[in-house]
């Protein structure tokens, strides 16, 4: 299959006080057709990647192809074939939602006939049929967010790229955007979407790279990263100190894997999830001990995440080459597992 | 249309393959940024309000407060020596609007946006400038009114007033140029407004706009009397009153077009540079 997106070890250091790199020979394809994911921290290069392949960035070294054209030689073309939607809402507040539509579509060069009539559509199709003729000031976050992404899809777009679309909103919004962006995929298009929900690349992306600092530092389907990345994961919590170091030593019995412990909690890696979660509860009881919680985790892309960098999800500071504009959103993690969040000291 | 455009049935937007269609896409695109932010005025009426008002205060000020201590000398009346002052001091305070509307436009992503549209480059930057000119006509006719309400009235007659408001217009968006590449330096649109007062200041006060330049100590006078805005406030002046025109009207008119040959590829640069 061809591809939409050809990545070969591109390179970005941005100059300033402090010199940052970036992006530090990061490459990646994506299939024609596809949705694929670039998963990272703040900070770790997916903005930046996309400013590359939008034009909007001139890489220092390396080559980015969108549908075989390469961004910066023959970035008008290039700009006629994609759409963005960015992470910061990039409409005009002050016109309505059908004037900022025409707007784009105009500076795309469609005519002005056809431009209202596609702009009536998106209207339609986003759900902002009733709000079209508002002034944006009144929409609310997530209308604005599907306002960027009808504006991102005036031009009918061969290759779509979304950057941290759900970033900040609330989970209602958020899963109507994820619903929005699996009909366009049904369509054909190529999307390459950023995320630091672990979550939203999990059900949204075919295949998917996981930056850090600037690397990629793992690649595949979500899938693969996942069984790459282990198992499933028993976790005990007890009561009592004294109960930890036997508990330790029952569960390093029941499998090849060493158990972690962290204050209180103990878990450890299991083949047979079920199998041996039973015969740790057997051990346990036999011992006399009482967990306060158990839980058997299938793994997450969190813990994916952890294993490959170290470090789970929220680091980073904004050394992304964007401004550090409105950091509100990144704290509800969307993609934490819902059980007790393990300490870095879990790292496996 | 012409062949060398192509609208695509399916997907993507139409290319440009000829030098004609580029130019007019530029326009078109220049067209379609002015419209949009000339939009946006209408929708923020107070902004507007404010913005007539404050030229306003300046008028009522020099002309009530301070006029009384000036004396221009040459048997002209304040009033009339200063209404040419105002015209030129408010277009080039309404200057900053350029550079707060980019700053804000870079600020909150639209830029972004804009950047990766097949669009011209300079269409951003030339809708802005274009959508200041279209509010600085609006600003004169409102200061020509006032004017007359406060007792200003020029003796040449119609078309050299139009002539004096024209130059005007034409100074206001040289210097709108400047000020966009102020607005594509400043890291928000608090800091390009604070950048901009200590050009603006100088410029327009330490001119020949509200006082006569005799009154200025001579380190002064020398700066004061070549600066822009005083040339283009004494040709306006002239225009406006009579007194030896050519001589003051081809330095303005030397000024703005110099001004126009080197801001906006500066400013369009920056633009394409500004990451």
């Amino acid at each position: 299959m061809p591809y939409a997106i050809e990545v070969t070890d591109v390179k970005k250091t941005f100059s300033g006080k402090q010199e940052v790199r970036a992006l530090d020979g990061v490459s990646f394809n994506v299939e024609e057709g596809t949705v694929f994911g670039l998963l990272g921290p703040n900070g770790s290069g997916k903005t930046t990647a996309v400013r590359i392949l939008t034009t909007i960035l001139k890489a220092d070294s390396g080559s980015a192809l969108v549908l075989g054209h390469d961004v910066a030689k023959q970035a008008d073309l290039v700009r006629s074939l994609i759409g963005l939607a960015g992470q910061y809402a990039a409409v005009d507040e002050n016109l309505t939602g059908r004037e900022n539509l025409a707007m784009v579509g105009r500076l795309n060069h469609l005519p002005k006939s056809y431009v209202a009539g596609r702009a009536k559509e998106l209207l339609d199709q986003f759900d902002l049929a009733d709000s079209g003729n508002r002034a944006l000031k009144t929409y609310s976050g997530g209308m604005r967010r599907r306002l960027d992404l009808a504006a991102a899809l005036v031009a009918r777009p061969t290759v779509l790229f979304l950057d941290e679309p759900t970033t900040g909103l609330d989970p209602q919004s958020r899963n109507d955007m994820w619903e929005v962006i699996e009909s366009l995929v049904g369509e054909g298009t190529t999307v390459l979407l950023t995320t630091q929900y672990l979550e939203e690349a999990d059900r949204l992306a075919n295949t998917l790279s996981v930056l850090d600092h600037g690397r990629v530092i793992a690649e595949g389907t979500p899938a693969k990263l996942k069984s790459d990345l282990g198992a499933t994961v028993l976790e005990v919590g007890l009561h009592d100190n004294d109960d930890v170091a036997r508990t330790a030593s029952l569960l390093n019995a029941i499998g090849p894997h060493h158990p972690n412990v962290n204050g209180r909690v103990v878990d450890v890696t299991v083949d047979k999830g079920p199998v041996d979660a039973m015969e740790a509860l057997r051990s346990l009881d036999q011992a006399g001990i009482t967990p306060t919680t158990f839980t058997l985790r299938e793994p997450s892309l969190d813990d994916a995440f952890l294993a490959l960098t170290g470090h789970r999800t929220e680091g980073g500071d904004g050394e992304d080459g964007s401004e550090a504009k409105g950091s509100g959103g990144t704290r509800d993690r969307a993609g934490q597992p819902e059980s007790t969040p393990i300490p870095v000291g879990g790292n496996r | 249309m012409t062949t060398t455009i192509s609208i695509p049935t399916v997907t993507g937007a139409p290319l440009a393959t000829g030098v004609g269609a580029r130019v007019r896409w530029a326009i078109s695109d220049t067209l379609t940024v002015t419209k949009r932010n000339l939009i946006a005025i209408t929708r923020i009426p107070e902004a507007l309000f404010f913005a007539t008002v404050q030229p306003i205060m300046f008028v009522l000020l020099f002309r009530y407060v301070f006029g009384g201590a000036i004396h221009p000398g040459h048997g002209i009346n304040y009033v009339n020596y200063l209404m040419p002052g105002i015209f030129v001091q408010t277009v080039a305070f309404g200057a900053i609007q350029t550079s707060i509307g980019l700053a804000e436009d870079l600020q909150k992503g639209l830029i972004e946006r804009f950047r990766a549209l097949p669009m011209a480059r300079s269409a951003v930057l030339a809708g802005r400038t274009t959508a200041d000119l279209c509010r600085n006509v609006m600003v004169v006719i409102v200061m020509t009114g006032v004017g007359f309400l406060v007792g200003y009235r020029p003796t040449t007659g119609v078309l050299p007033y139009l002539a004096g408001i024209g130059l005007i217009l034409l100074f206001a968006y040289a210097l709108s140029w400047g000020f966009a590449l102020i607005g594509l330096s400043a890291p928000n649109s608090e800091t390009a407004q604070v950048m901009s007062f200590p050009l603006l200041f100088p410029l327009t006060f330490a001119s020949s706009a509200f006082v006569p330049l005799a009154a200025m100590p001579s380190w002064l006078r020398g700066f004061a009397t070549y600066q822009p805005v005083s040339v283009v406030v004494t040709a306006c002046r002239s225009l406006m009153l009579g007194g030896p025109t050519s001589h003051w009207v081809f330095q303005a008119v030397a000024w703005t077009v110099g001004l126009l040959i080197v801001l906006p590829p500066l400013a369009v640069w920056r633009y394409r540079t500004r990451t």
